[in-house]
């Protein structure tokens, strides 16, 4: 059952969350990688999306409180963060065209559902649930590894968009500091799936009839369990005849095509596993030569319908600006929180706080004690808020603990 | 007892052999690859300067027309190296000890520092400059001879590391029968374009780069290098202290690379029908002539008049298709028929004498290259002359080249094309598209330039090469009896 969208958002729920539960501070620190600020945080861009659609670029702050109180004070629905400038985004103006550039943006991806709605068939659209989000579960596992294992990131942080995907920001120095180029060249690495609707066959990565390459031949072995599991049983993608079509245009042998067709033409209530099942028995049959292509064949057909589909263009641009983490959802009142990618397969997108939840518990708890004047900014910690906050602030204690020990051989090596 | 002394002495001989160069250390630059480094520390003299740049000019000019016409490596391979280098920047192996190999690596070496001065003032100038040079390393290094190679590579840190077994081990797939040939590890944001293209294996950031695609971090290298040393000539370059030698050469270079550096025209030549007479030129004008004479002809015709830089642009361009004099004035005389006999005599023929060299400082002129045609002498309201590519609007032109050529084979599909390459400033190389596809029928191919390859540079160059080819066909008729169809 599709998660159902709580009430939606007024401006006084928005205008209480930024006053008493939004963690400021955690966002601070997460940017600035320090306690005082640096240029990381007063050279950052923010786009603020107010009532009515109407849109603030090139807005900066010198500290986390002159942030918040601006957030309160325009009461956006949403807002983005954009890269560090070589100048103050708020002086743009004054500034020559050609001194204010990009310097340095977290790598960032996008996961997106919208993207799966040709192979998913529990839901389509907005909506999401349970069942295919395993769909956004599996792609990231599948990148949180490749990103540790073969670029050798450590500062990841995976934050679910408020409604049906998810974004991943990663910290690192040197990622901060990668060129449009380099972020162009890694999309390049890890992208697999390649070519629009028209396109049937979409996964192109061997050269001729070589093995796939090592980086996607152990995604492979984590996504093949994933295709047993989700797209045969869970999702029962080729019960349907557009569904089963489609899988058939992915097997390079006519013969087996046709024989399949009209074997499954007569069975229309054949199960996905049993229509795998058959296929395998056809690859089987064959031997010699044909058999190593359709082995190949085969192997990519489940990396279509399994491995990450990325939204490239989000990644590739320095000057990309990507929603803030603990953002409200407008659509559904859900808070944007961190995920953690080890209990991944784990996570409810239905359980996710939402605005209204959160206020409500503020409510119920017992007023302040007579003499105890109101914390306001720490107040997540009496919510359901409070576990996602300290994810991100462990997070970042990770980066602070680098920017010490960087800061401390810098000084050492005069 | 002879052969042994015999013997004897050949071994002995060959030991002294064996102790004389094997490194041609000898040689002020032991190799033909150059990655300059370090900039040439000795006096040049200013003809030394100028003529390794324009040599050196001639042949990045010819790389960029290679890339607006989409040409393949192989093919540049073909045309840069053997046709264009082979005549202004010859660069032998190592292994030809009989040609002069010093004198060839300075010049080469020489060229490209001076053009290094002359385009770095703008970033456009310095990312064509980088493109080109790094292209030419690239030509360079792949046609370059595998054992020189690995010297040269050995000569230069290039901070690679050597992946070792164990590491290789774990990376490479153990299914792969053969073993795994060597591997350098680097950070993989020194190689972007291999990671994007999947040819390395990456583990923590690291780069491991099979042996075969070594080249690649070698030609980032170069590139990298080249940009780094352009952007700091461009903030050294304001303190040049010099007089007024220099700067107008470097001017005169950074211009030459947007038209395309030409050939010397300078001397008549004999049409392929024998002498040139004026009552051809109609004919000649329609058949043969590049759209810049095209447009000065039939605005010549419907005048009958042309203004003094037309009169300049035609006249000296006639003169080298291979007018003489007499038919020259014969030409001009008709042209100009509105105007009486004493008005020509007072006010024209001395000026088309003057212009043949017969007359006050007895000068022989020159007809202007495309490159003087684009860069000087604008056309202003009432003027003919010029580059239409260049000076004439997008309509304007486009009606223009249909009304010339459409009879050639010249149609408004071809528009676009050639409106992209004029869009982009390569004026000669739309020019060179509109030869390819108005001699189509005479068997040109697209990309065959005025002939190997080449692009127009000069409208002679443009015309003498037409007169080529209708020659050719009209012996290859002659020779078969029949007409010949050509595809």
């Amino acid at each position: 059952m599709a998660v159902p969208d709580a009430e939606p958002t007024t401006p006084d729920i928005m205008l209480a969350f930024y006053r008493r539960l939004y963690p400021f501070k955690s966002i601070f620190t997460w940017l600035n990688h320090e306690h005082a600020p640096t240029k990381l945080f007063t050279h950052r861009e923010f786009a603020f999306t107010l009532q009515g659609d109407v849109y603030l670029r090139y807005n900066s702050f010198s500290n986390a409180d002159e942030l918040k109180k601006q957030v309160c004070t325009l009461n956006p629905t949403r807002f983005e963060i954009g890269p560090v400038y070589s100048a103050r985004p708020r002086d743009k103006k004054t500034v020559r065209p050609a001194a204010f550039s990009p310097q340095l943006r977290e790598l960032v991806f996008d996961i997106d559902m919208t993207d799966y709605d040709s192979i998913r068939t529990c839901c389509s659209g907005a909506d999401i649930c349970k069942r295919c989000w395993t769909f956004i579960s599996a792609a990231v596992r599948v990148l949180d590894r490749a990103l540790r294992d073969q670029f050798g990131y450590k500062h990841l942080l995976w934050v679910y968009s408020g409604r049906r995907g998810i974004h991943l920001w990663i910290s690192d120095r040197e990622a901060l500091e990668l060129t449009d180029e380099q972020r162009r060249a890694l999309v390049g690495w890890l992208t697999v799936i390649q070519g629009g609707k028209e396109m049937h066959k979409k996964v192109n990565v061997r050269m001729g009839l070589k093995p796939l390459p090592p980086s996607i031949a152990s995604a492979y072995k984590m996504l093949l369990p994933v295709f047993h599991d989700l797209i045969l049983e869970d999702q029962d993608c080729f019960a349907s005849e557009e569904g089963w079509q489609a899988l058939l245009h992915l097997i390079p042998d006519k013969d087996i095509v046709r024989s399949l067709e009209d074997k499954w033409e007569d069975d229309p209530k054949r199960s996905s596993e049993d229509k795998w099942q058959d296929v395998e028995d056809e690859i089987e049959r064959k031997k010699g030569k044909g058999s190593a292509i359709l082995n190949a064949a085969k192997e990519d057909i489940v990396l279509q319908y399994t491995y990450p589909r990325l939204d490239a263009e989000v990644s590739k641009h320095r000057n990309h600006l990507l929603k803030a983490p603990f953002c409200i959802h407008p659509k559904t009142g859900r808070v944007c929180v961190p995920v953690d990618p080890r209990t991944i397969d784990k996570f409810d997108p239905a359980r996710v706080p939402t605005v209204s939840q959160l206020l409500n518990e503020l409510d119920k708890l017992a007023l302040p004690q007579a003499g105890e004047s109101a914390e306001h900014h720490a107040d997540w910690e009496r919510t359901s808020l409070k576990p996602y906050v300290e994810m991100l602030d462990k997070h970042v204690m990770g980066l602070m603990e680098e920017t010490r020990k960087s800061k401390q051989k810098m000084d050492l090596s005069w | 007892m002879q052969n042994r002394k015999e013997q004897q002495r050949n071994l002995a001989l060959k030991d002294t052999n064996a102790g004389i160069v094997e490194t041609h250390s000898h040689l002020r630059y032991p190799y033909r690859l150059n990655f300059y480094d370090k900039p040439p520390l000795e006096d040049i003299t200013i003809e030394e300067f100028e003529t390794a740049a324009l040599d050196r000019l001639r042949v990045l000019a010819e790389i960029e027309s290679c890339f607006a016409r989409n040409r393949t490596f192989k093919e540049m391979q073909t045309v840069i190296l053997e046709n264009v280098c082979s005549k202004y920047l010859e660069l032998n192996r190592t292994s030809n000890e009989l040609k002069p190999l010093d004198d060839e690596r300075r010049k080469d070496h020489i060229g490209h520092f001076v053009l290094r001065l002359a385009f770095c003032r703008s970033e456009d100038l310095r990312r064509r400059f980088v493109k080109a040079e790094t292209t030419l390393f690239k030509l360079r290094y792949e046609t370059e001879d595998s054992l020189e190679r690995a010297k040269f590579l050995g000569s230069r840190n290039f901070d690679w590391i050597l992946a070792s077994p164990e590491e290789v081990q774990e990376l490479v797939p153990s299914t792969s029968s053969e073993k795994p040939g060597n591997y350098y590890k680097v950070k993989w944001t020194r190689v972007p374009d291999l990671v994007e293209k999947r040819r390395v294996l990456m583990k923590r950031g690291m780069a491991y780069v099979p042996a075969a695609e070594q080249a690649s971090i070698v030609f980032q290298e170069f590139q990298a290098h080249l940009e780094k040393a352009l952007e700091a000539t461009a903030k050294a370059l304001p303190r040049l202290d010099e007089d007024t030698r220099l700067v107008p050469i470097l001017d005169n270079l950074s211009k030459g690379f947007q038209a395309g550096v030409s050939s010397e025209w300078s001397g008549a030549t004999e049409g392929p029908d024998g002498a040139l007479r004026a009552d051809m030129i109609d004919e000649m004008a329609y058949k043969h002539f590049p759209a810049c004479m095209r447009n000065l002809h039939m605005c010549l015709r419907r005048d009958k008049h042309l203004k003094h830089f037309g009169r300049l642009q035609y006249g000296l361009f006639l003169k080298i298709l291979g007018l003489s004099i007499e038919e020259a004035l014969a030409f001009w005389r008709k042209s100009f028929s509105s105007i009486q006999d004493d008005k020509f005599n007072k006010e024209y023929r001395y000026n088309i004498r003057h212009s043949y060299g017969l007359e006050g400082k007895r000068a022989n002129y020159a007809a202007k290259s495309c490159q003087q045609i684009l860069m000087s002498d604008e056309p202003g309201p009432g003027d003919s002359h010029g580059c239409p590519y260049r000076h004439f609007s997008a309509d304007n032109l486009q009606s223009a080249l249909l009304t010339m050529y459409g009879e050639h084979g010249l149609s408004s599909a071809d528009m676009p094309e050639i409106m992209n390459m004029v869009k982009a400033k390569h004026y000669h190389v739309a020019c060179t598209r509109v030869f390819e596809i108005t001699h189509a029928r005479q068997g040109v191919k697209k990309g065959e330039g005025v002939g190997g390859g080449e692009s127009v540079t000069h409208p002679n160059q443009y015309a003498a090469r037409s007169r080529e080819l209708a020659k050719k066909m009209e012996e290859g008729k002659e020779a078969d009896g029949d007409v010949v169809m050509q595809g």
